[in-house]
């Protein structure tokens, strides 16, 4: 269970994000739709703590953020920008064990984990697990930075636009693949960052649209085409 | 001959030992100075002036300053230990300053302490740039540390002294090719290091 209250980030004089209040269940998969600077990943930000509130309050399970040890935080908490963002000197299999390690599991148990991820994003272990991050397309790379951040079951799964900078056909692909990876996973809360319509619609069931750092809308997906405010209509139309 | 060979022995042991004491200080000042700016902007400076200093000013500095200095290898190896620094204290900081902001959040988001975040991902990533820091500090110390003759310091350059004394051309050149040798060496193979790392790291 993630929850805001009175969330508020200033920077530089100008709120980022303006009092968010709200609560998302756990196993909820939830979109935050906005045009950039509407503050979705400022939202997203504060959650895992790599953003602190500038006043307000953000809980995780019940606690506050600010009163978690972080790096335990947050390997229960998957994240996924929209740069790979790979570890350029380590291998595919050793950058999707990264938390496994830092957990200290059992080396068969992260390589059992690591292969049966990895076959579902169509990047067999025994073909890609050796390869270094710069032999990859930026498909493949954003495939290994997703099976980095799903391996260990996380909680939360958070993720920043990771299909903007793919083009248009690989981007359809990974939405479907990314979407059946986290379908069978009842209990992992996904907080999804796009300023795609389509994309929103496709992966969440709920619909949050910031704008100017407040939340503007909130609805269940299949509700959001026929939703009256005008920014959906605008969203919807564009 | 075994006057040759005992003195090259002298000289990149004095090089080596200093070397490695510039290592050893320099990596964690520069990755200090990384971590708080301005105690290591002050760092860096202090080591940017000593660089300044000609070096057989430096050795005159060194011999009257008690137990680090005075004459023979130990004040030489002080001196070089000076110069290596600041090369290696700022390939260490421009190393960690070009890390990907990027891979540094991913690698703060999956969970790493400060400390994993270094260790892990942050000097493996820079190990290139330091060690053409290192290259760049050795070759500097082994010029550096003929002149260290004049004060007792030993190796190639006492060649080269005695034959400036007794305008000796051969002997002069019996100390300085070598040098020049060894400087050359050193750059090569600390060159081959950096590669190898730099294509570890995957940049080619």
């Amino acid at each position: 269970m993630i929850e805001y209250r009175n969330v508020s980030v200033i920077r530089g004089g100008n709120a980022i994000l303006d009092r968010v209040s709200l609560r998302i269940e756990r196993g909820e998969r939830v979109a935050f739709l906005g045009r950039s600077g509407a503050g979705k990943t400022t939202a997203l930000r504060v959650i895992n703590g790599l953003l602190a509130p500038s006043a307000g309050e953000i809980a995780v399970d019940g606690a506050p953020v600010a009163t978690h040890e972080l790096p335990q935080l947050r390997r229960r908490i998957g994240y996924v920008m929209q740069q790979p963002a790979l570890f350029p000197h380590r291998t595919v299999f050793d950058n999707v064990a990264t938390v496994p390690r830092l957990l200290e599991w059992p080396a068969e148990k992260t390589r059992a984990e690591a292969e049966r991820l990895l076959a579902q994003l169509d990047l067999p272990l025994a073909t890609f697990g050796a390869r270094f991050p710069r032999m990859l397309s930026g498909g493949q790379q954003q495939r290994v930075a997703i099976a980095r951040a799903l391996i260990a079951a996380p909680e939360i799964v958070l993720c920043d636009e990771p299909f903007s900078a793919l083009d248009p056909i690989i981007r359809a692909e990974m939405q479907s693949l990314f979407r059946d990876a986290t379908r069978d996973r009842a209990a992992t809360t996904l907080v999804f960052v796009t300023h795609d319509v389509r994309e929103a619609l496709r992966i969440a069931a709920r619909v949050i649209v910031f704008e100017a750092g407040r939340i503007v809308v909130d609805t269940p997906a299949d509700a959001f085409m026929n939703h009256p405010h005008p920014l959906v209509r605008r969203f919807v139309e564009a | 001959m075994s006057d040759l060979a005992r003195l090259t022995g002298e000289h990149l042991l004095i090089v080596t030992i200093a070397v490695a004491i510039a290592i050893a200080a320099g990596v964690p000042l520069g990755t200090f100075a990384h971590r708080r700016r301005r105690l290591g902007g002050l760092a860096l400076r202090i080591t940017d002036v000593v660089q300044t200093i000609p070096s057989p000013a430096m050795f005159g500095f060194l011999i009257p300053l008690p137990f680090l200095g005075g004459i023979g290898p130990r004040p030489a190896i002080v001196a070089l230990v000076l110069y290596s620094l600041l090369p290696i204290v700022r390939s260490t900081l421009v190393g960690l300053e070009r890390v990907d902001p990027h891979v540094r959040e991913a690698a703060t988001a999956m969970g790493m302490t400060d400390r994993q975040l270094l260790w892990n991902i942050e000097l493996p990533l820079a190990t290139p740039a330091i060690v053409a820091g290192i290259r760049i500090a050795t070759v500097t110390a082994i010029g550096v540390a003929t002149i260290a003759a004049a004060i007792g310091g030993g190796g190639l350059g006492t060649l080269i002294f005695r034959g400036v004394a007794m305008v000796d051309t051969k002997l002069i050149l019996q100390g300085a090719v070598p040098a020049a040798l060894l400087a050359i060496a050193a750059d090569a193979v600390l060159t081959q290091v950096e590669h190898y790392f730099a294509k570890r790291r995957g940049e080619s």
